[in-house]
C-alpha cells in the first residue's frame, strides 16, 4: 500500500518538475520551415495546446490502468520501449553489483580483521580514493586502455541482434561492468568494513572466542549472520544506486540501456518516455528496497516481532 | 539516376574530390583500385539517430541520412552533385502553360512487401507530405498542388494552381511509399535498394539488400548505421573498426586523430551548412540596415573559422553556399573592419554602443562561436550576454515564438534562401522587393530566370545585411582505407550507401 502511494506520489511531483523546464514536446517534432499550421499540429499531437491540468488527467488515468502511453517523438508504446531497454539495463547491474560484492565483502573483512597490517591499510586508502573518483571518469580510462589501445573490448555499442549473441552482449558489458563495479566495490568495502569492525570488537565474539573456538570459526559461526544484518540494508540502497548510475555509465559506452533512453527523453521533452523510465524505476528501487527488508528479517530472527505490523 | 550513370559519376565525383580536394595524404588510387566485396556489411557511425522512421512525422535529419535514396526513392532524386534526376519516373511532360504536369511511371518496380508500384501509391505518397498533420519539410513548398489524377497504373497528372519551376525538385524530397503501408514510423516499405532489417533504437539500425530491385544492385551486402550521442565515442569506435565511415564529422578534433594516417581517408566535399548569427530584424537595433552592417563588419570571420576547423571550412557573403545555382561572391559586401563599423554605429546613433542577449544553442560550435562573437562585438563597444539553451527550446522559443534579439543557428538544407523571402519566418526579415523576387522566381519559366531572381534576391540580402552568416561548415567525410565510392557532399543530410565498395 505504502509502495502504491510512494509510487504515485512520485509520478505527481515528477509531472510537475517537468513541465516546469522551459520547452514544448512539440518543438522536438518540427524542423526549420514548418509552418505555423504544421507547428499548431505538433502541438495537437502531443496535446500541449491543452491545459496543464486536463495533461495531467489525461496521464492520471493512463497510469491508473497502468497504461504508460505513447512516446510523443518515436510514436512507439514506451511499455515496449522500456522492455526493450531493461535487456541492456538490467544484466548491466546485476552483474555490476555481483561483481563489486564479489570484490568488496572479502577485502573488507580483510581489511578489518588485518587492520593493523599495510595490506589492511593499503586496502582502506584505495578505496577511500574509489569514493572519489567519478564514474565517467572510470569509464573512459578504461576505454582509452582496454578498447582504443589494447583493443579486447570494444570501446562502446551494443550488438545490434542484442542478446541473440550472447557472447558479443556480454564483450559489450565488459567494460561497462567493470566501470561500475570499480566505482561501487569502493564504497561498500567500507561498509563490510565497518560492519566487521563491529562484530570483531563485540562482547558476544569475545565470549565465544572465551569458550574455546578460534577466531575464524567465531566469525564465520556468529559474526557473519550478525554482520550480514546492516550490510543487507546497505547493498539494498547500493543496487537501487547502481541502477540508477548506469544512467552516466550507458551514456558514455553508448548503451541502448534506460538511462540513455531518460536522457534523451529529457532532452526531447519527449513526456511519456520520461515519466514511463522514472516510474519503472521508482518502482524497482522500491521493489529492491522491499526485499532488502524481507532478506534482514529472515537473518536477523529479531527483527520479525519487532517490525511486524509495520508494513511496508 | 538509372543507375549506372550516375553511380560511374558518383565515382567519378568521389575520385575528383579526393584528388582536388581532400586534404588526406593517402593515394587516391590505392584506395579506388582495390577489389570490392559485393557481400560486405558497410558500417556506417553517425550522430544522427532517426526520431521514428518517417519523414512527415517529424524524424529528422537522421532518417533522410539512412533511408533517402536507400529504402525509399522518390519520382525524381537530388544527387550528390545537386543534381534532379528522374529515378521512378521514366519520363513526363508539361503542359504549355506550365501548370499540368503528366508523369509516366517506370515499369516493373516493386515495393519491399512485394506490391508493384502503381499511380496510386505516388498520389497517396504526395498527399501525405502536403496532408495538414504532416510535419515534412516540403510540406509549403508543394502546398500550389491543386489535384493529383491517376488515369491509369502508371501515369500520374499533377495539377498546379501556379507554375513552379522547383516541382521536379521538390518532389525529390517525397518519398514514395506504399499506399498500403500501416505502421511507417516504426516500419518501412519503399522501392529503394536496401530494405530494412532491424531497428534497436538508442543503438543501430541495419538495412539489408533487396533482391528485387528495380536497378543495378548495391555493390556492397547491406548497411549497418551505429548511432552516437557524441563525437568521442563515434571517434573510439572508428579507430578501433567498430565501423568504417563517418558521413559528417561534426568535431573539429577529431581530425587530427585521423587526417595523415595511412589508415583512413578524410575527404572534404561542398557543404551546404551555414552557420549564422540570426538577428530578430523586427525588434531595434536589429530593424537598421546601418547596425547589421557594423555587426558584420566587426567579426573576423576568417580568424573565426580558423580558430574552429583549421584548414577546412569555407567563408561566405549571404546564405547561398556555392553549390547553389544562384551562388555569387559576396564576400566583399561588408569585409571584415572594425573601423568602419565603429562609424556605421555612429552614424547609427547607437555611438555609445548598446547590449543584446544572443540565445546559444548547448551543442557544438554554438558556444565557443558565442564567446567569440561577444570578444569581436565588445571592441566596437556592444555587449553580448550569452544565453545557452536546448535544441528543443531553440524551437521553442526562438522559432515558434519568436521571443528573441538574437541567436546562432545552423542552417543545413540546400537551396533554402527562400526563408528570406517568408516575412513570418523566426528571422522576420521583411523585405517587399526580396519577397516579390523569391515569389516569382518560382513561378518562372526557364532556369535561367529563376536564377537570375534568385542570384538578385541574394545580392539585395547581402548588402542589406538580413543576418550575419559566419562561414560555410565543412562537410567532411572520414572512412578507413578500404572503403570507398561514397557520396562526399551529403547534399541535404543524404548519404547513398548503394554504391560503397568494401574491401576485406
Amino acid at each position: 500500500m505504502i509502495l502504491l502511494f510512494s509510487l504515485a506520489i512520485a509520478s505527481a511531483v515528477l509531472f510537475v518538475l517537468l513541465r516546469l523546464l522551459p520547452g514544448d514536446p512539440a518543438s522536438s517534432l518540427i524542423a526549420v520551415g514548418a509552418d505555423p499550421e504544421q507547428i499548431a499540429a505538433a502541438r495537437r499531437q502531443v496535446g500541449s495546446d491543452l491545459p496543464l491540468f486536463e495533461q495531467f488527467l489525461h496521464f492520471a488515468t493512463n497510469l491508473a490502468r497502468f497504461d504508460l502511453g505513447v512516446s510523443f517523438v518515436s510514436r512507439t508504446s514506451v511499455a515496449a520501449e522500456i522492455g526493450a531497454r531493461l535487456t541492456v539495463t538490467v544484466p548491466l547491474t546485476l552483474m555490476a553489483f555481483a561483481l563489486a560484492v564479489v570484490i568488496a565483502i572479502p577485502l573488507g573483512i580483510l581489511s578489518a580483521v588485518k587492520a593493523n597490517t599495510w595490506y589492511g591499510a593499503a586496502i582502506s586508502t584505495v578505496s577511500q580514493l574509489g569514493i572519489a573518483i567519478p564514474v565517467f571518469w572510470v569509464g573512459i580510462l578504461l576505454v582509452a586502455v582496454f578498447a582504443v589501445n589494447m583493443r579486447v573490448f570494444p570501446s562502446g555499442g551494443f550488438p545490434p541482434g542484442g542478446w541473440s549473441d550472447p557472447g558479443a552482449a556480454l564483450r559489450a558489458l565488459a567494460l561497462p561492468t567493470i566501470t561500475i563495479a570499480i566505482v561501487m566495490s569502493a564504497s561498500l568495502l567500507r561498509y563490510v568494513r565497518s560492519a566487521t569492525q563491529d562484530v570483531v570488537d563485540s562482547d558476544y565474539l569475545r565470549t565465544a572466542r572465551a569458550l574455546g573456538s578460534g577466531f575464524t570459526e567465531a566469525l564465520v559461526r556468529h559474526g557473519v549472520r550478525n554482520g550480514a544484518v546492516p550490510v543487507v540494508s546497505i547493498l539494498g540502497i547500493e543496487l537501487a544506486t547502481t541502477f540508477l548510475g548506469a544512467v552516466v555509465v550507458e551514456r558514455v559506452f553508448t548503451l541502448p540501456g534506460l538511462g540513455s533512453m531518460l536522457l534523451l527523453g529529457i532532452e526531447q521533452r519527449d513526456y511519456p518516455n520520461v515519466q514511463g523510465v522514472l516510474f519503472i524505476s521508482t518502482l524497482i528501487v522500491l521493489l529492491v528496497g522491499f526485499a532488502a527488508d524481507i532478506i534482514q528479517r529472515l537473518i536477523d530472527p529479531r527483527l520479525r516481532g519487532a517490525r511486524r505490523g509495520e508494513g511496508q | 539516376m538509372t543507375t549506372t550513370p550516375l553511380s560511374s559519376r558518383l565515382r567519378a565525383h568521389a575520385l575528383a574530390a579526393a584528388a582536388f580536394m581532400t586534404l588526406s595524404l593517402a593515394a587516391p588510387m590505392a584506395i579506388f583500385g582495390q577489389e570490392g566485396n559485393p557481400d560486405a556489411i558497410v558500417r556506417i557511425g553517425s550522430l544522427y539517430e532517426p526520431q521514428n522512421l518517417d519523414n512527415t512525422a517529424g524524424a529528422g535529419q537522421g532518417v533522410t541520412e539512412a533511408f533517402n535514396g536507400n529504402v525509399y526513392e522518390g519520382l525524381f532524386a537530388l544527387t550528390d552533385d545537386g543534381d534532379v534526376e528522374p529515378v521512378l519516373v521514366e519520363d513526363y511532360e508539361i503542359s504549355e502553360d506550365g501548370l499540368t504536369y503528366t508523369f509516366t511511371l517506370r515499369e516493373g518496380v516493386t515495393f519491399h512487401s512485394g506490391e508493384p508500384l502503381t499511380a496510386e501509391d505516388v498520389k497517396f505518397s504526395i498527399e501525405r507530405v502536403t496532408a495538414p498533420e504532416s510535419q515534412s519539410s516540403r510540406r509549403s513548398s508543394l502546398a500550389g498542388i491543386e489535384s493529383i489524377e491517376t488515369p491509369d497504373e502508371r501515369t500520374v497528372v499533377i495539377t498546379l494552381a501556379d507554375r513552379s519551376i522547383s516541382l521536379p525538385y521538390n518532389l525529390s524530397y517525397v518519398w514514395i511509399v506504399n499506399d498500403a503501408a500501416t505502421d511507417l514510423t516504426s516500419t518501412a516499405d519503399g522501392t529503394g535498394p536496401y530494405q530494412l532489417d532491424a531497428w534497436r533504437r538508442g543503438s543501430s539500425l541495419s538495412l539489408t539488400r533487396f533482391e528485387d530491385y528495380w536497378g543495378e544492385a548495391p555493390a556492397n551486402g547491406g548497411v549497418v548505421y551505429t548511432y552516437f550521442t557524441e563525437a568521442t565515442a563515434q571517434n573510439n569506435a572508428l579507430l578501433t573498426g567498430a565501423i568504417d565511415i563517418i558521413p559528417s564529422v561534426q568535431s573539429p578534433d577529431s581530425l587530427a586523430l585521423f587526417d595523415g594516417n595511412p589508415e583512413f581517408v578524410v575527404t572534404e566535399g561542398a557543404s551546404t551548412t551555414k552557420e549564422l548569427l540570426a538577428y530578430n530584424n523586427r525588434i531595434e537595433p536589429f530593424d537598421n540596415v546601418q547596425v547589421r552592417k557594423a555587426l558584420a563588419r566587426a567579426i573576423n570571420k576568417e580568424r573565426l573559422l580558423q580558430s574552429i576547423w583549421g584548414e577546412y571550412g569555407t567563408l561566405i557573403g549571404s546564405f547561398v553556399p556555392p553549390t547553389d545555382p544562384w551562388y555569387v561572391d559576396l564576400t566583399d559586401v561588408d569585409p571584415y573592419d572594425p573601423e568602419s563599423a565603429r562609424q556605421l554605429l555612429e552614424e547609427a546613433g547607437y555611438g555609445e554602443g548598446f547590449s543584446f542577449t544572443l540565445d546559444t544553442p548547448n551543442y557544438d560550435p554554438h558556444p565557443i562561436v558565442a564567446q567569440f562573437v561577444q570578444n569581436e562585438l565588445a571592441q566596437i563597444g556592444v555587449t553580448v550576454d550569452i544565453n545557452i539553451i536546448t535544441a528543443n527550446e531553440w524551437y521553442t522559443k526562438i522559432y515558434q515564438a519568436q521571443d528573441f534579439e538574437a541567436t546562432l543557428q545552423e542552417h543545413v538544407n540546400h537551396r533554402d534562401i527562400v526563408f528570406y523571402g517568408n516575412p513570418d519566418f523566426y528571422w522576420g526579415y521583411n523585405d517587399p522587393e526580396v519577397v516579390e523576387l523569391i515569389a516569382s522566381a518560382e513561378a518562372s519559366e526557364t532556369v535561367d530566370e529563376q536564377v537570375e531572381k534568385l542570384t538578385e534576391a541574394n545580392r539585395i540580402i547581402a548588402e542589406d545585411a538580413a543576418s550575419n552568416w559566419l562561414y560555410l561548415y565543412p562537410q567532411i567525410v572520414v572512412s578507413t582505407a578500404n572503403v570507398s565510392g561514397y557520396p562526399v557532399n551529403g547534399l541535404n543530410s543524404q548519404f547513398f550507401a548503394y554504391d560503397i565498395v568494401k574491401s576485406e
